[in-house]
């Protein structure tokens, strides 16, 4: 099934996403050109929310790959059941080695990992890999040679060509500089924090019941707060968790109550440091441009 | 309407595979400007914008920038950049400066930026800060000399002030050495590295495979080592006036250090901040420092450490800095911005990173205390403040990098 260009971000807004136009071009040309799409941006812009909703507009399973210092092949792609392979040597004590060890490099023992998993669905779920700048570079050369060939070699058992061509998504926190080769591999796309309105129709597609001129005015509080020198810029879901708390008091008007804003907003501030720079006034500023 | 999706009469036909191949002349010439500004845009690309042109994209500049955009940025920079060169090249806005952009062929895509940026004030060629500087750094100066006088004159090259290596062939010299030095430090890091390490934890997937013979009884088993990952080193050197005397040097010394390192970054600050570990990594030294030495010349306005230091944490440090990575600030110290925000990015940076190593080119010189307010703002958070005026000092640093 593909997607049509047009009706993308409808689909996408479907599922719960509210996605700019670049994003939804950058989707469907994922498709059409088979190639993974790397995105980059701060963190808490919504990155993971994309292979996320791409999932859900597919109506295909989200395999995820959680990227880390030291990830390896064996947490990655696959792995081997040590306990039920050591059973299987003990009942077959005396047989030949030969045929015991082909008995237990078989598929029976093998335990998928999410790489392999993601070649082997019948239908092509989302892959997505997720801060990929957290592994090292040796990891990211394999995840390269896959995402091209999409077949994986285990030595004792073969080559396992991929059943379907997942589509697959990769984010980054630029905690370190990617390879250009897996770059130039992938289409690339800088996820921003989104605008007043895109923001606002976010909080109003999460939070049930919540009015629309407080969700404006909740992106707009927002939008201020992130342009503070802040050490951690709050991100969508920190704005969701407000807008949330805020829509639970029951209140409609930010303007009327600056202490119950001001008190809140260690939703969106997650240092000390962050909390004692926002002092009462500075919110109260902050809050006179909501207006 | 796609150029080449049309089905039509045998004129038109015709008609339409020149339009077809006006496109694609223009498109392969795109790809050659995006190349130009440091772009790496390589023949699948092009293959997969073609591909792009022969869609409902192509219709409008609205819908086929967002693709070729995803389809040939690969970094944040390209992206900030791109719609730039895409409007000056399809839609004819500022073409001549676009042309500007892909002319300064500097290998390093931010320097080539700042470069252009600071353009105007090449001409001042670094003298306003210079006599800024002069009364401030009057006394020392005046005692750096003194020694000089009293120095004996068998000094080797090794330990002579580097301001005073004053002879081309002397100059050459002390290059190389520093080159070699850099080499040794390098070589010698790693080693140390190998001896310290000895975390061993067991592998289950070879063990096993092992042991099928003995009947699973682990026997024999393997073993797995702990991946030695060298320090990374990260410098900061100041090119401003104060220091151009030992900027030529240290540059060298930079070059030599960010290629025999595989983790290094290198920046350069005056006024502002340059990243400039792509221009380094030209095999070709000459070249290399030449591009270099041009950027760190020819800039006025005195020092602004803090601000360089608070461009680098925000918009550097994520990338370049891990936990086991060590800065090195190669400074005098003497900054024109406020201590204070010096001051706090020096506390933010030590936050992230293993060790700061700063080294004062003034230490060197006798009576030296550390008094411009700068330096004071900034020592609370530099793990080691040692001298650099020679090149036994920085063979000295050795041993303490070997032991972080």
């Amino acid at each position: 099934m593909s997607l049509n260009r047009d009706n993308i971000s409808d689909r996408l807004a479907a599922v719960g996403y509210i996605a700019d136009r670049d994003i939804a071009t950058a989707l469907w040309l994922m498709d059409f050109l088979k190639r993974p799409l790397l995105l980059e941006g701060e963190a808490g812009v919504g990155k993971t929310e994309v292979a996320k909703a791409l999932a859900a507009v597919h109506g295909a399973e989200l395999i995820r790959l959680q990227c880390y210092e030291g990830l390896d092949q064996n947490a990655a792609l696959y792995e081997w059941n040590y306990q039920r392979q050591l059973l299987a040597i003990k009942t077959r004590e005396g047989a030949d080695a030969d045929t015991i060890e082909e008995h237990i490099f078989s598929e029976r023992y093998l335990l998928e990992r999410p790489l392999l998993a993601a070649i082997r669905r019948e239908k092509p779920p989302v892959l997505l890999v997720d801060e990929v700048d957290r592994a090292d570079e040796e990891f990211e050369a394999f995840l390269l040679e896959l995402l091209s060939d999409f077949q994986v070699s285990i030595p004792e058992l073969g080559t396992i060509k991929a059943t379907s061509i997942p589509r697959v998504v990769l984010t980054s926190n630029g905690t370190r500089e990617l390879s250009d080769a897996l770059r130039r591999r992938c289409l690339y796309h800088y996820v921003d924090f989104p605008d007043v309105d895109r923001e606002a129709k976010i909080i109003i597609t999460r939070t049930p019941g919540i009015d629309t001129s407080l969700a404006l005015q909740i992106a707009r509080m927002v939008a201020s707060v992130r342009k503070e020198d802040l050490r951690k810029v709050p991100g969508v879901a920190e704005t969701l968790d407000w807008a949330a708390t805020l829509a639970g008091l029951d209140l409609h008007d930010l303007r009327q109550e600056p202490e119950v804003v001001h008190e809140t907003m260690l939703c969106l501030l997650k240092t000390r440091e962050d909390r004692s720079r926002l002092t009462r006034e500075v919110t109260e500023r902050l809050l006179g441009k909501v207006a | 309407m796609s150029v080449a999706g049309r089905k039509s009469p045998q004129t038109r036909e015709s008609e339409n595979r020149s339009d077809w191949f006006a496109a694609r002349r223009r498109l392969a010439d795109f790809a050659r400007t995006l190349r130009d500004n440091g772009f790496k845009v390589g023949l699948a690309e092009s293959g997969d914008a073609l591909e792009i042109l022969t869609t409902p994209l192509a219709l409008r500049p609205s819908t086929l920038k967002p693709a070729l955009r995803s389809l040939f940025c690969a970094t944040h920079s390209d992206w900030q950049r791109f719609d730039e060169i895409f409007d000056a090249y399809w839609l004819g806005r500022g073409i001549g400066q676009a042309r500007m952009l892909a002319g300064s062929a500097l290998e390093g895509r931010a320097p080539a930026r700042h470069l252009k940026d600071v353009g105007p004030h090449a001409g001042t060629s670094g003298l306003p800060d210079h006599t800024q500087r002069r009364h401030d750094e009057g006394d020392a100066a005046g005692d750096g000399r003194g020694r000089r006088e009293g120095a004996s004159r068998f000094e080797n090259l090794a330990s002579t002030d580097l301001r005073h290596v004053v002879e081309p062939a002397d100059i050459a010299q002390a290059h190389a050495l520093a080159t070699r030095l850099s080499r040794v430090m390098r070589a010698r890091l790693v080693r140390r590295e190998r001896v310290r390490r000895r975390g061993r934890r067991l592998d289950l997937r070879r063990t096993i495979h092992r042991n099928v013979s003995h009947g699973g009884t682990l026997l024999d088993l393997a073993w797995r080592r702990r991946k030695i990952r060298p320090l990374r080193l990260v410098f900061l050197l100041d090119a401003s006036g104060s220091m151009s005397l030992y900027t030529a040097f240290f540059v060298r010394f930079l070059h030599g250090v960010v290629e025999a390192f595989r983790e290094s970054e290198a920046f350069v600050f005056h006024t502002r901040l340059a990243h400039v570990s792509a221009s380094l990594r030209d095999r070709d030294v000459t070249r290399a420092v030449d591009k270099l030495a041009l950027m760190a010349q020819g800039i006025g306005g005195g020092t602004k450490i803090g601000e360089s230091l608070a461009t680098f944490n925000r918009w550097h440090a994520r990338r370049v800095i891990n936990s086991r990575t060590a800065v090195m600030i190669v400074s005098d110290g003497y900054d024109t911005g406020a201590p204070e925000q010096l001051g706090e990015e020096m506390r933010r940076l030590r936050r992230r990173c293993r060790r700061i190593i700063w080294l004062n080119p003034l230490i060197g010189w006798r009576d030296y205390s550390p008094q411009a307010r700068g330096m004071q703002a900034a020592l609370p958070y530099v793990d080691l403040f040692a001298p650099a005026h020679n090149l036994e000092s920085l063979a000295a640093l050795e041993p303490y990098l070997a032991r972080i």
